[in-house]
C-alpha cells in the first residue's frame, strides 16, 4: 500500500505564500520513495526549514505518522503568513507540527543542536539580484541571490549544527546552485551525499540531495586538514595555510 | 506551542549570553490528547532540561510533575503519563515568551511563537 501524502485540495493558501510547485512535488516524491528507510530510521525529531504552504511537512507527518513510532515535527518559516497557512494545512490533514516564525532556525540552534534526525528544506534557490533575498512578501520564497546560493549557504551550517549523529538532510537544489559543488563542500564537513531525485521541468532542472554524516568522510576531512598543517614547517608556510583556510571557509 | 518546544527555544538576540529558559507569559492554554509513546519520552528525557519543564508546566497551571526526576522513573507508567501531559499535551495558544536577560517579549499567537528579530537585535 502506498503511504499517504498531503492532498492538494486540502492545502490552504494565501496570496503571499508559496504554493506547492514542481520543487515541492519533487521533494515529497523523494521522501515518499525513501519512506521505508525513513520509517526504519525511527527519527525522534524532524524539522522543516521554510514550510510555506505546509505541503511538505504535512506529507512527512503523514508518511511517518501512521506507525506506532511517532516523531516530533517542527517547522519554521520567516514569513508569518506561511505559518498560518501551514497550520491550516496540517489541521486539514489531522496532523500536528510545532511551528516557529523565525529566520532559518534562529532561537533553536542552542538547544536543538545535535537532536534533529531528519531535516527537509526546499529553500529559495532561484538566482536573483542580492537585494531580493529575504525581502518582504512572496519574493523571499524563491529569491536566492547569486547563483541562488545565498540562503542555501546560510542553511547548511545550521543543518550541520542541528543534525544528530544519525541525521539526514534532504534539500532541493537547481543546476545553477552547483549541486555537485555542494556535495564536495559538505564532504569536507564529514557528510556523504546522494542525489536521490533529478527532474527536469520546462524551466529548471531540480536535484534533491540527501546528506548524512559519515564517520569515514569526517575522518578523511580531518586528516586532510591535519596534513595541510603538518606540511608547513616555517612561519610563512603556516601563515599561507591559515590564509587558505580563511579563504576556504568564506 | 508545546513545552517540549519551549525546552528547545532560547532568546536569539545578539549579545544575550543566557537566553534560556524563556519565561512564559500565559494568555491561553489549551490541552490536546496525545497517545503515550514511552520510547519517545525515554529518548527525549535524556535531552531535556527537566527543571525548566517543571517550572514551565507550573506556569501553565499543571503542578503534578515531581520536582526531581531520574531515568529509573521512566519505568513508571504514572510518571510517563505526567511527562507526556507536560511535554506534549499542554499548548501555549496565546501569550508570550520573555527573554530572561533583556525582558524582550516574543509574542505567541495561535500557538506560533514569533522569534523574528528587529534589525538592531541581529
Ligand atoms: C521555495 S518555498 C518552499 C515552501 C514549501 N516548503 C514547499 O516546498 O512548497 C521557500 C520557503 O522558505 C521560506 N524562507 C525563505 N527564507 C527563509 C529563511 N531565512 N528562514 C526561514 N524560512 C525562509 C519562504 O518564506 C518560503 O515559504
Amino acid at each position: 500500500m502506498p503511504h499517504k501524502i498531503a492532498q492538494i485540495r486540502l492545502i490552504s493558501s494565501h496570496p503571499e505564500v508559496y504554493e506547492p510547485c514542481d520543487d515541492s512535488f519533487a521533494l515529497v516524491d523523494a521522501l515518499q520513495a525513501d519512506c521505508k528507510n525513513l520509517i526504519g530510521h525511527r527519527p525522534n525529531i524532524c524539522l522543516e526549514i521554510g514550510s510555506g504552504s505546509g505541503y511538505v511537512i504535512a506529507s512527512l507527518a503523514l508518511l511517518l505518522g501512521g506507525e506506532a513510532w511517532r516523531p516530533y515535527f517542527l517547522a519554521t518559516d520567516i514569513n508569518p503568513h506561511a505559518l498560518k497557512v501551514t497550520s491550516e494545512t496540517l489541521k486539514a490533514h489531522g496532523v500536528h507540527a510545532e511551528l516557529i516564525n523565525t529566520n532559518i532556525a534562529s532561537g533553536l540552534e542552542a538547544r536543538l543542536a545535535g537532536l534533529v534526525d531528519v531535516m527537509v528544506v526546499n529553500p529559495p534557490y532561484v538566482p536573483t539580484p542580492e537585494e531580493e533575498v529575504g525581502c518582504e512578501g512572496i519574493t523571499s520564497a524563491w529569491a536566492g541571490g547569486e547563483n541562488g546560493r545565498t540562503v542555501i549557504d546560510k542553511i547548511l551550517p545550521v543543518a550541520d549544527k542541528l543534525l544528530s549523529d544519525k541525521g539526514w538532510l534532504y534539500i532541493v537544489t537547481l543546476t545553477a546552485n552547483n549541486p555537485s559543488g555542494l556535495c564536495i563542500e559538505m564532504k569536507k564537513k564529514g557528510y556523504e551525499s546522494r542525489i536521490v531525485l533529478q527532474r527536469s521541468t520546462e524551466e529548471e532542472s531540480l536535484h534533491i540531495i540527501k546528506f548524512w554524516r559519515d564517520p569515514e568522510a569526517l575522518l578523511e576531512a580531518n586528516e586532510a586538514k591535519m596534513s595541510n598543517k603538518a606540511g608547513n614547517g616555517n612561519a610563512i608556510g603556516s601563515l599561507l595555510s591559515q590564509l587558505s583556510h580563511v579563504f576556504m571557509e568564506k | 506551542m508545546r513545552l517540549l518546544t519551549h525546552n528547545m527555544l532560547a532568546s536569539n538576540i545578539k549579545g544575550v549570553a543566557n537566553g534560556f529558559p524563556l519565561k512564559i507569559e500565559v494568555g491561553q492554554v489549551v490541552e490536546k490528547h496525545v497517545d503515550l509513546n514511552p520510547e519517545f519520552l525515554k529518548n527525549m528525557f535524556a535531552k531535556l532540561d527537566y527543571k525548566v519543564l517543571v517550572e514551565a508546566s507550573k506556569t501553565m497551571g499543571y503542578a503534578d510533575l515531581p520536582e526531581q526526576a531520574e531515568p529509573s522513573m521512566l519505568e513508571s507508567e504514572d510518571f510517563l503519563r505526567k511527562l507526556n501531559h507536560a511535554l506534549l499535551e499542554l499548548h501555549l495558544e496565546e501569550g508570550a515568551l520573555v527573554c530572561p536577560e533583556t525582558g524582550r517579549k516574543f509574542p505567541v499567537n495561535k500557538g506560533i511563537p514569533n522569534m523574528l528579530l528587529h534589525e538592531d537585535e541581529v
